[in-house]
């Protein structure tokens, strides 16, 4: 018979009396040095409205200075648009419906597409420098995951435009018209690809208002559709603050608005289209349950948790901000994150060894500094990595605030930085409960070996989304989009392009 | 009756150790890669390789001559003498007194000895361990046995360990080196669990090894990084350090500074040193040489100029 018999025979010394805990050294013992990136990102001083093919000057005359978060620096000046500048887009975007996008082809359209995702994809570098530059995230992941995923829409997309007789089986599809978007600041241009996209494909054209703080890549992505010779007034960027935004949402020409957002701002708009037949989606704020089981692979368990919350610093609506461990690894689970957090890097975006870069705005950086108050307030214990920080930029440590419990803010709210909250369950159908207890419904994770639990997972969580022994991963052919207050509609995929067509 | 019982038996382990997800395991080593070395922290990379290879020949045509040029190899690598010496030779039994004649005994390059019919193991326990008290006996410092993965995958894991445990005893105050042979494991779960076991019977400052480089495939980044997980483990919950050794398919000064990239990030600074981290390699030493004369002149020099072109060194 075979058996265990470790233990017996090992000659282990007895726990040797008086020594600390072994602890693993973090320390510089091998420092690495600098590597920055170094392409040219080709910024302009000063950038204009994208109006009808062409690049022209608000009509306020009037400019606001984006910046670098990393260090505070100004990057370029944006332009102001004016309620008459967005009439201007709309109207120019009624015209290039009218006239020849939505009268042309499918099979030209994807022509178009595929000139774009290949444009993109030869500027990838200076693209991924300048999203970098203008939003603080690590130059490895502007370079790995947005910009090779901005162009693998537009291919996906491209893919689509002469097969659309086949996305709704046995019915006929048309375009909407012109639909009206506006996008947040945490994946710029990929946020960009994701809402023009499917949108062109489809036949529709486009007014697109990018966020405040990072309108850069949009305007750089409107000079490939110039050098792709997209036909003028198919995309059209306006750019400025909330109160363009409101323009872009209010305006009376387009068929669609889609949002992708805060809650709080998609709740004022779904008030402001009430009573209009405009269709509508609504990407929104998340608060996502990152689910282990003690059956889990638990290293690759924690590296999917450090993957789900601090991807992007945190900005991002699918995060796993709520760690529910079951009990009994809960100590164990909480040790290696420690361990784990403490190898992260900290600090320029630029760096290719960066994990964690900047906090988008000062803004943000005060809303998560402040909640970050609360949590400690409310007696939740906190654990932040002892990394050094710039000088200079806004930057957060990652933090873990452990022992949470469901009432508490860090615990409900979205704070939409590298903050994880860490709560604990004892019981499958505890976990389903506290997971589903949430406002929100966008993403959720499952770690477990047991499979069969991994499908009765994802059948009950009500979220849009639900990993299974991975996190944050995405696919152009995937549909994404949520439940309850994340808002509804769905981005990728058949399902996505549906929300940009009428059935005939 | 037999299956049923190794199936439970393994099914208590991995409750034991826990599992491994592969896609998750390979996901993280590919982060490794994207780790980009420059300059000082390059240069510290490259030399710190240096002093952890084991320097090995281990093919049937090996000779005293041979041995004794990759003798001279192991204790000047280069004529600058900023560059360390190797950590170890590595060579079969019978040539480890050739090599202690070649190093003198005044020498801080050890002599690792592969024993214990390496690289199957398929032989009579009493001659696996007279083995390696002959590689003793004739100046091995260090022994590389390889584990029964026949007893391993029965689930025979007392047998294993018992058998560890034997060549333990028989090395004396040599270090042991206990190879997995992971290609034979085959999968991660298998590696974890064997390295526990491994572990369980071994000494402060043994290593576990990923391979003999005699199959087809040997150390990795997912490997490697499974055992290093299972070593910090291990050592977090004991308090014993476990070294590791991996072995065969490191040809590269690249890959080696990826592979030191994973032992910073899992085991951390006390772990970066040749008491702690050895590889099992021989054509990466002139590799490391390469690079390292890169740093210091800007430009690839030819093989000739590390003692390449040759079969030996």
């Amino acid at each position: 018979m075979p058996a265990l018999t470790a233990a017996k025979k090992s000659p282990r010394p007895a726990a040797r009396p008086g020594r600390s805990a072994p602890e693993l050294i973090f320390g510089d013992l091998w420092e690495f040095d600098p590597a920055p990136e170094t392409a040219d990102p080709k910024l302009k001083p000063r950038y204009d409205l994208f109006i009808n093919g062409q690049f022209v000057a608000p009509k306020g005359g009037k400019y606001f200075d984006s910046i670098n978060p990393a260090n505070e620096q100004k990057l370029a000046e944006i332009a102001l648009a004016t309620p008459a500048d967005v009439d201007a887009a709309y109207a120019a975007a009624q015209r290039a419906y009218d006239g020849v996008w939505g009268k042309m082809p499918g099979r030209e359209r994807a022509k178009y597409l595929f000139r774009i995702a290949r444009l993109l994809q030869d500027r990838a570098r200076e693209f991924a420098v300048a999203e970098t530059l203008d939003g603080g995230k690590p130059i490895k992941e502007s370079r790995d995951f947005d910009v090779p995923m901005a162009a693998a829409h537009f291919f996906y997309h491209a893919g689509w435009a002469d097969k659309l007789d086949y996305v709704a089986p046995g019915r006929s599809v048309a375009p909407l018209g012109v639909v009206g978007q506006v996008i947040p600041w945490n994946f710029p241009l990929l946020m960009c690809a994701w809402k023009i996209a499917p949108a062109l494909a489809m036949g529709n054209t486009v007014v697109l208002k990018p966020a405040e703080t990072t309108s850069i890549t949009a305007l750089k992505l409107a000079e490939i559709f110039q050098d792709a010779g997209l036909p003028p007034g198919v995309v059209n960027f306006v750019t400025g603050a909330g109160g363009v935004g409101a323009a872009v949402m209010n305006h009376p020409t387009p068929a669609k608005i889609a949002f992708t957002g805060s809650t709080e701002v998609g709740k004022i708009i779904m008030r402001g289209l009430a009573g209009t037949d405009k269709k509508m989606t609504m990407e929104l704020g998340g608060k996502a349950a990152n689910i282990v089981f003690d059956d889990a692979p638990l290293d690759q368990a924690v590296e999917g948790i450090v993957n789900g919350i601090f991807f992007n610093q945190g900005h991002v609506c699918c995060a796993g901000s709520r760690l529910l461990v079951q009990e009994s690894v809960a100590e164990k689970v909480l040790a290696k994150l420690k361990n784990r957090i403490r190898t992260l890097r900290v600090g320029d975006p630029m760096d290719k060894n960066t994990d964690i870069g900047a906090i988008n705005s000062r803004e943000q950086l005060d809303r998560i500094t402040k909640l970050v108050a609360a949590g400690v307030k409310e007696g939740n214990e906190m654990f932040q990595a002892a990394c050094k920080l710039p000088a200079k930029g806004f930057y957060f440590r990652p933090t873990i605030f452990s022992g949470v419990s469901m009432s508490s803010r860090v615990a409900r709210e979205e704070i939409f930085g590298p903050v994880l909250s860490v709560l604990t369950f004892r019981t499958v159908d505890e976990a389903i409960e506290k997971a589903n207890n949430t406002a929100y419904g966008l993403s959720a994770g499952v770690w477990t070996d047991k499979g069969s639990r991994i499908l009765k997972m994802s059948t009950e969580l009500k979220a849009g989304v639900v990993w299974a022994n991975t996190y944050n991963k995405f696919d152009p052919t995937s549909p994404f989009g949520g439940y309850k207050e994340s808002g509804f509609g769905r981005e990728g995929g058949r399902q996505g392009l549906l929300d940009y067509c009428k059935l005939v | 009756m037999l299956a049923r019982s190794s199936r439970r038996s393994f099914q208590r382990l991995f409750d034991q150790v826990g599992p491994v997800d592969q896609i998750g395991i390979e996901e993280r080593v590919a982060k490794y890669g994207t780790r980009s070395i420059k300059k000082g922290a390059k240069l510290w990379g490259l030399k710190t390789a240096v002093s952890m290879v084991d320097l090995t020949t281990l093919e049937g045509k090996d000779t005293p001559g041979k041995v004794a040029s990759l003798c001279q190899k192991a204790l000047r690598p280069h004529d600058d003498p900023a560059v360390p010496q190797v950590a170890a030779v590595c060579v079969y039994p019978a040539m480890v007194r050739h090599a202690r004649r070649a190093l003198g005994s005044d020498t801080a390059v050890r002599i690792a000895s592969v024993a214990t019919a390496f690289p199957s193991g398929q032989a009579p326990l009493k001659t696996r361990l007279a083995e390696v008290k002959a590689a003793v006996a004739d100046g091995a410092d260090e022994i590389d046995m390889v584990i029964n993965r026949g007893a391993f995958l029965a689930g025979e894991f007392g047998l294993m360990q018992d058998e560890i445990a034997a060549v333990v005893a028989a090395c004396g105050s040599a270090t042991l080196k206990v190879i997995l042979e992971v290609s034979e494991l085959e999968t991660y779960d298998n590696i974890r669990a064997a390295s526990f076991l491994a572990m369980r019977v071994i000494r402060p400052g043994d290593f576990i090894k990923t391979s003999t480089g005699k199959t087809s495939l040997n150390a990795t980044l997912g490997n490697n990084q499974v055992m290093l997980e299972a070593i910090r483990d291990f050592y977090l919950d004991s308090g014993i350090p476990i070294a590791m050794k991996p072995a065969g398919g490191i040809r590269t000064a690249k890959q080696s500074l990826t592979f030191l990239i994973a032992v910073k990030e899992t085991l951390g600074d006390a772990w970066l040193n040749n008491a702690r981290y050895r590889f099992g390699a021989s054509s990466l030493l002139n590799d490391l040489l390469r690079q390292l004369e890169k740093e210091s002149t800007g430009a690839y020099q030819a093989p000739y100029y590390f003692s390449e072109a040759a079969e030996s060194y």
